[in-house]
């Protein structure tokens, strides 16, 4: 079979439906069984500001949105000008050219579509625009118009007839316009791939549904953006299992009620991006020290402050790992990519319940938003763990919530049934009264740190690929995995494949792991979206050497070339 | 066999001073979990932190001593996830109307169903006398050396303001009576608001049991807790006569009501099949 790979992006002002169209046309292409993966860029505000859409589509495992633009579709002269530099040597322009003037240059095809007078006059409807030139994509690179017409159903079916029946005819239109009057000048096409059985999933998504399957059957949340949809999908997909999902009034009380839940004994979550997660930092020590299991999960965004919510960034790992005062053991995980979302998302509750103790899970917003296709999981193989509930064996032999033992679990009571007990956040003893004894503070300190221990139990929370013989390391973490894997893969076609560690646990640290890893290299490069090289510090900090820090302040994720540029300086 | 006063008492001994108008509370909620006759583990008693948040610990039920102002959050998360456990919400008037503040507007507004008691001694006594949300104008305190000039929150104008569907007001030297509130504040299905003016005998010289005693009086036999208007009339009356008795009342579908209805609406779902819908 030909090998396809198309990376199209289009461009345009925020408001005019960009997100919508790159949505429509990643789950028609997924649905003809092509992988995808997204990319988004737009502003914090509804209307007004610059807006991105990107998708790579290939019938081969893709692992980035591309560095290089196949199609560009640009819908103003700020989408040309801010995008034509990244559309490949022969790549196409779709534009409008009421409104965009693009350049006279020979190593670009220029399809010119009068897009806003199609949605104007033909279709009457203007904002249909996006659908129009979805039309015209479909019919130049040969995008399945049965699938395309399927998920427009779908998107614009609960919106009443009138305005499905205008986007129905928008595709048509469009397709009709470049069937008759474009020439095409390249062999750029889709058409159809051999089925597979997969399914296409954001990371937003890829966290709630793997929280569902993991048995959370409480939400609590507040909108923010990138972890809204969480929110979304939980509220409309949680009573469908049984549970239940709020809307609350603050973050604090989002994880507060999460943590009340959990208490009384339901599996439970909240999600959030960095402002929330400072709200939360206090509570996460509440459920540290009164040792109750509840997952939050934070989309990281671009910090600090309000800073820029619609982008992204990996600046909340020492947040994560750290905060909240005192001496705070939890667990910090980072999924790499949107099917690692699901079974991370998993791995939290169960860790969760292993180690009662909170687990914050790292997205960020360039995972969150984008769609992958991925495998359908193989749920039978999923293994989910249970809390420890007191037994009335245990009762009968004189139960103590908090008592010392050699784990430092206890298994927990729950209301409504024998076992109860006070949760406090004030230091207490093993039945829970208070004290303010430094020996009972510094046994039931280490007593909480050593259940971290239950969590390197496993030993799947590094990912390693590459040469083990190299000298020459990358580690890092969460969503970069795609930017390193288009690296090296062009890296071992140079022979100059490097040894890559990406680290999934982050609190604690998968110590094994990372000095097996460590034995025989001698330059370590850690790329991370962050300005302050946070991974760098905790890796110095705990195996005692120097990484080689590669830092981009955040707003975008890496391009593969970025990587493969700064491997080849330090080899 | 009925329960006991004693099957709900835990093992440790109140910490309060002597005196401490909490002692009035606890003894009121004990009886009034016995008039219930309610199972010591069906309970949880949330609180924040104060002299009064420390009310879980003296018990035997279960019980949740959080962080300062966060109780009713952690109180409706019990409630949600499990409707059959009795939920008492507890704490003082800083935890209510200070730095929880945030949270009381929206329990109320959701009518989610516990009983929320508020130990309103109008001045901070664990942090050893600071001026309170509840305290009066020209009040003065280690932090209002000058005196207070801020007008001080009314609990029971708030609570019925904000949409709470059972608002009562109590005195902690009136236990008798006070059991009868917190019995009516727990049988009430939805969030039920009880501030009970409980002294500071330490910290708070002006607003003495004296104080009080010469100005609480009952609502009048006629009065009916069914008007907003009227009740928050009363409760505002703060001068020479401070009222006591259930202000408002008022029948609410409760959230766990609606929770109820969609739960038997929508369509229900296996994780595996919510998991296949994507595409």
């Amino acid at each position: 079979m030909e090998k396809v790979d198309l990376v199209v992006r289009i461009g345009g002002e925020s408001g005019e439906g960009i997100i919508v169209a790159g949505e429509i046309l990643t789950l028609a292409c997924a649905r003809a069984s092509f992988e995808v993966y997204t990319y988004r860029a737009y502003p914090a505000e509804v209307r007004g500001g610059h807006s991105m859409f990107q998708m790579r589509t290939a019938n081969v495992p893709i692992f980035s949105a591309g560095d290089l633009v196949d199609i560009l579709v640009a819908l103003n002269q700020e989408a040309y000008d801010r995008h034509y530099s990244v559309v490949r040597k022969g790549g196409v322009l779709v534009y409008d050219p009421k409104s965009v003037q693009p350049h006279d240059r020979d190593d670009l095809i220029l399809y010119p579509c009068p897009l806003e007078d199609m949605a104007l006059n033909q279709v009457q409807a203007i904002q249909t625009k996006n659908v129009v030139t979805i039309g015209v994509l479909a019919q130049l690179f040969s995008i399945p118009q049965d699938k395309l017409e399927e998920v427009i159903r779908e998107k614009f079916g609960s919106k009443g007839s009138q305005i499905l029946e205008k986007d129905l005819l928008a595709l048509k239109v469009g397709m009709e316009f470049a069937r008759q009057n474009i020439q095409k000048k390249e062999n750029l096409k889709l058409g159809r791939a051999e089925g597979r059985n997969r399914i296409v999933i954001s990371g937003n998504a890829a966290v709630a549904l793997g929280a569902i399957f993991a048995g959370c059957r409480f939400f609590s949340g507040y909108p923010i953006t990138p972890a809204t949809d969480i929110l979304e999908i939980l509220m409309k997909e949680m009573p469908r299992v049984g549970g239940i999902s709020i809307q609350v009034e603050d973050e604090i009380s989002a994880l507060a009620m999460a943590i009340g839940a959990s208490f009384a004994g339901k599996k439970a979550m909240t999600a959030t991006s960095g402002p929330g997660l400072s709200l939360m930092s206090e509570l996460i020590g509440f459920a540290s020290m009164a040792e109750i299991p509840v997952v939050i999960v934070d989309v990281q965004r671009g910090g600090p402050a309000t800073g820029m919510p619609t982008k992204m960034e990996q600046a909340d790992l020492f947040h994560a790992v750290f905060s909240s005062h005192g001496d705070c053991p939890r667990i910090v995980i980072a999924p790499t990519n949107v099917e690692d979302c699901f079974y991370q998302t998993i791995k939290g509750f169960n860790l969760a319940e292993r180690t009662q103790l909170p687990v914050i899970i790292l997205s960020d917003q360039s995972l969150s938003q984008r769609y992958e296709t991925i495998a359908i999981p193989e749920f039978n193989s999923i293994q989910i763990e249970e809390r420890s509930i007191v037994t009335i064996e245990e009762l009968a032999q004189g139960y103590q919530r908090y008592r010392i033992t050699d784990s430092g679990l206890m298994p927990m009571g729950i209301p409504g049934k024998p076992g109860a007990y006070i949760a406090r956040g004030l230091e207490h003893d093993g039945e829970g009264i208070p004290s303010y004894d430094q020996g009972v503070h510094q046994a039931m300190t280490e007593k909480r740190f050593r259940k971290l221990d239950l969590a390197l139990m496993d030993n799947d929370f590094t990912l390693r690929w590459g040469n083990p013989q190299s000298e020459v390391g990358i580690i890092s973490w969460g969503s970069t995995e795609g930017a390193v894997r288009e690296a090296t893969n062009q890296l071992k076609e140079r022979g100059k494949e490097p040894d890559v560690l990406y680290i999934k646990l982050l609190s604690p640290l998968p110590r094994k792991q990372v000095e097996e890893f460590l034995k025989n290299k001698r330059k370590v490069l850690v790329p991370e979206v962050n300005y302050s090289g946070q991974l760098s510090h905790l890796l110095r900090a705990y195996f005692l050497f120097d990484p080689i820090p590669l830092n981009l302040a955040g707003g975008r994720p890496f391009a593969g070339y970025e990587i493969l540029k700064k491997i080849e300086e330090v080899l | 066999m009925a329960h006991t006063v004693s099957d709900y008492k835990g093992k440790l001994k109140p910490t309060w001073c002597p005196g401490c108008g909490n002692f009035g509370v606890l003894t009121a909620l004990l009886n009034a979990f016995t008039r219930l006759d309610l199972e010591p583990d069906n309970i949880a008693v949330v609180s924040g932190i104060g002299c009064s948040s420390r009310l879980p610990g003296f018990l035997s039920t279960y019980g949740v001593h959080s962080l300062h102002g966060r109780a009713l959050p952690i109180g409706q998360g019990i409630k949600l996830a499990n409707p059959k456990v009795e939920v008492i919400v507890v704490g003082g008037d800083g935890d209510a109307f200070a730095i929880g503040g945030g949270h009381f507007p929206h329990a109320a507004r959701r009518n989610i169903d516990l009983a929320y008691i508020v130990m309103n001694n109008r001045i901070y006594g664990l942090t050893k006398g600071q001026v309170a949300p509840t305290s009066d104008v020209s009040f003065r305190t280690v932090s209002s050396p000058y005196g207070n000039f801020e007008e001080p929150i009314n609990p029971v104008a708030f609570a019925i303001s904000v949409g709470a569907t059972f608002v009562a007001r109590g005195f902690s030297a009136k236990v008798d009576q006070l059991t009868d509130l917190i019995v009516a504040a727990i049988a009430h299905q939805g969030f039920a608001f009880l501030d009970v003016i409980s002294p500071c005998v330490t910290f708070n010289k002006v607003h003495t049991y004296k104080y009080f005693q010469e100005r609480v009086t009952p609502l009048p036999p006629d009065y009916q807790p069914d008007d907003p208007v009227r009740a928050v009339e009363m409760a505002k009356v703060m001068q020479d006569v401070i009222y006591t008795g259930i202000f408002f009342r008022k029948e609410k579908a409760t959230y766990q009501d609606w929770i109820s209805k969609i739960l038997e609406g929508v369509k229900p779902a296996t994780p595996e099949e919510l998991v296949l819908s994507q595409r």
